[in-house]
């Protein structure tokens, strides 16, 4: 831990009793994910079982592939690529990680080799 | 051997090297020197912060022994691999940001810290630290084992010659680099594997002749080939279904995984990988598991399923192509073990010695015995890989599985349930990894227990423990 630096005398302090407000906003965003996963599994497992559960010969086939595999696997993985794209840009709450970010500034080149991305 | 193979895989090795030694200059530029070594400083970006949970997780089994099944399962196994696509979002949405605040409250630089701060039990510190450096230790061995392996089926060389230049090339980025530059480094080899695949995807559709000719060839052979029950129609739905839980949500009890999520920049870094690490897992699960099932009709005959990857990328791709392609269950291979051994060598340093023998070592100190103790590790991995002793393998069938069911709800619940205590956790782990090892044999002799995989049980049966344990003993909420 840093000395402290002049411009955190309204610092928030941690406080022992109340629960950290940034935590409601972690549990919800939890419960989504669990949400999903469920949402997944249902999808996973209705097309596979539901249309790959006909006999061999009534398989049509979709861009070459059986047409359980296709719902099931491709559609499933396209769809929950996009949930979860629409959940980073739209739902999901940007808030700070650390308890008091005056007491954690970035040292200066702390910062020189992010991903691409960031 | 054809010299064009292995010069790609020559370059990648070479890049790899300079990627460790980039992070091992940039180490000491702040912070302190454990969450450097150990954990990249908490400074992970969005897209390594995915690639390094994708690669870390993504193991010669995805690469080789998957696509492997698949070839003789057909299209039941890719049903199976799919389920890993929940891993890419639901590690970091469940651990999510509570996880990252508080680790950073208790300053923990490895999953046994924030246990040891959530339960403030020296029993539960101890115990984890054994079965991570029991169970890590085993898994990384077996690892090698298949790098090795991989290398000499490519070289030619002998097996003692393959896994030593394999040894070399890990042990220098890792002990010299720590974290970053295996974060990075997953990075670079998380790219290598979707280009690979991706290659690989395309040659083998095209020597077979299109999807449509690849699937009337597999109609042909049997039917059952393109079905969700497997070649011999054994696949059920409750097995592949409990793979849900093996590959898929309880990914989130492996301290591999678990010490990503505490590694990240922001919170904006986390949605961005959450997307990204989603997106790049169910396209390497996918594709890589459809090379398997269409290499079938191109190649047959394969008896080995962890040969059919390398002998179809030899067979459709020029040498040089393969080279690259081939590059991919290596770098899948390698970013599995330095995490394992970089996770090893956390718990011994930080969670034995720094805990119990010595909390007042000077940073210097602890900086000599980082590099040293990772470097030791890796030579008596290397050496234990040139003769696997049976112990290790016999351990290394219960790493996986046997972690999740130990660690899964100690860390869920410690973190999202007030009443969750050191009883609990304790009562769960030992719970976990007991059954996990009893259901292993049971299944061995009599089949599968319910028609479930191994680790279906035990996950269960280490959830009753916690709450029994938690709520049976002393209840005390505990304050966040």
């Amino acid at each position: 831990m840093r000395p402290d630096t002049p411009k955190s005398p309204n610092a928030p302090q941690p406080n022992q009793y109340k629960q950290d407000p940034r935590f409601k906003t972690a549990h919800k965003e939890a419960w989504i994910g669990v949400a999903l996963a469920i949402f997944n599994f249902i999808w996973w497992f209705g097309f596979a079982y539901g249309l790959g559960g006909r006999p061999v010969e009534e398989y049509t086939y979709i861009l070459g592939l059986p047409d359980w595999f296709f719902w099931s696997c491709v559609v499933g993985f396209i769809l929950m690529s996009l949930i979860t794209v629409v959940l980073a840009k739209f739902v999901l709450t940007d808030m700070p990680l650390d308890d008091d970010p005056a007491y954690h500034p970035n040292p200066p080149n702390f910062h020189d080799q992010k991903g691409p991305n960031s | 051997m054809n010299i064009g193979v292995l010069i790609p895989l020559i370059l990648f090795l070479i890049a790899i090297f300079a990627i460790g030694f980039i992070a091992s200059k940039q180490m000491g530029s702040g912070g302190s020197f454990l969450q450097d070594y150990f954990l990249g400083g908490r400074e992970l970006g969005g897209f390594v912060l995915a690639m390094t949970m994708v690669a870390t997780y993504g193991s010669a089994s995805s690469f080789l022994g998957g696509p492997g099944t698949a070839y003789t399962v057909g299209f039941g196994w890719a049903l199976l691999a799919m389920t890993q696509v929940v891993t890419g979002y639901f590690v970091l949405l469940v651990l999510g940001k509570k996880f990252a605040i508080l680790s950073r409250r208790y300053d923990a630089v490895t999953m046994i810290d924030f246990l040891k701060a959530r339960y403030n039990s020296p029993a539960v510190a101890i115990l984890s630290a054994i079965a991570i450096i029991v169970f890590l230790f085993s898994a990384m061995t077996a690892q090698w084992v298949g790098g090795g392996r991989l290398i000499e089926s490519l070289t030619g060389l002998s097996y003692t010659s393959a896994l030593f230049i394999f040894a070399i090339s890990v042990l220098v980025y890792v002990t010299i680099g720590g974290f970053r530059a295996v974060a990075l480094t997953d990075a670079v080899q998380g790219a290598i594997m979707i280009v690979g695949t991706l290659i690989l995807l395309i040659g083998v559709i095209i020597a077979g002749g299109g999807i449509p000719a690849i699937m009337q060839d597999l109609l042909n052979e049997n039917p059952r080939l393109v079905t969700p029950f497997g070649a011999d129609g054994s696949l059920t739905a409750a097995y592949v279904s409990s793979f849900w839980i093996l590959v898929g949500v309880g990914v989130v009890g492996l301290p591999q995984m678990v010490i990503r999520t505490m590694s990240y920049k922001s919170s904006r870094a986390m949605h961005r990988a959450l997307a990204i690490g989603t997106i790049v897992t169910g396209f390497i699960m996918l594709n890589m598991h459809l090379i398997g099932i269409f290499a079938r009709p191109v190649l047959p005959g394969i008896e080995v399923g962890d040969k059919v990857i390398p002998l179809i990328a030899l067979e459709v791709l020029p040498p040089w192509l393969a080279g690259i392609v081939l590059a991919a269950p290596m770098a899948a291979i390698m970013s599995t073990v330095d995490s394992l051994l970089l996770l090893v060598s956390s718990a011994i340093v930080k969670d034995v010695y720094l805990n119990f023998i010595k909390p007042d070592a000077p940073e210097k100190r602890v900086k000599m015995l980082s590099f040293g103790i990772t470097g030791v590790l890796g030579i008596i991995v290397f050496l234990l890989a040139l003769q696997p002793p049976d112990l290790l393998i016999f351990l290394n069938l219960f790493a996986f599985g046997g972690l999740e069911a130990a660690f899964i709800w100690p860390i869920v619940l410690g973190l999202y349930w007030k009443h969750g205590n050191k009883y609990g956790a304790l009562l769960s782990m030992l719970t976990g990894i007991g059954s996990y090892i009893a259901i292993h044999f049971y299944n061995q002799e009599y089949g599968n227990l319910l028609g479930v995989h191994t680790v279906t049980l035990p996950v269960v049966l280490s959830l009753l423990a916690y709450l029994i344990g938690s709520l049976a003993v002393k209840r005390e909420p505990f304050q966040f």
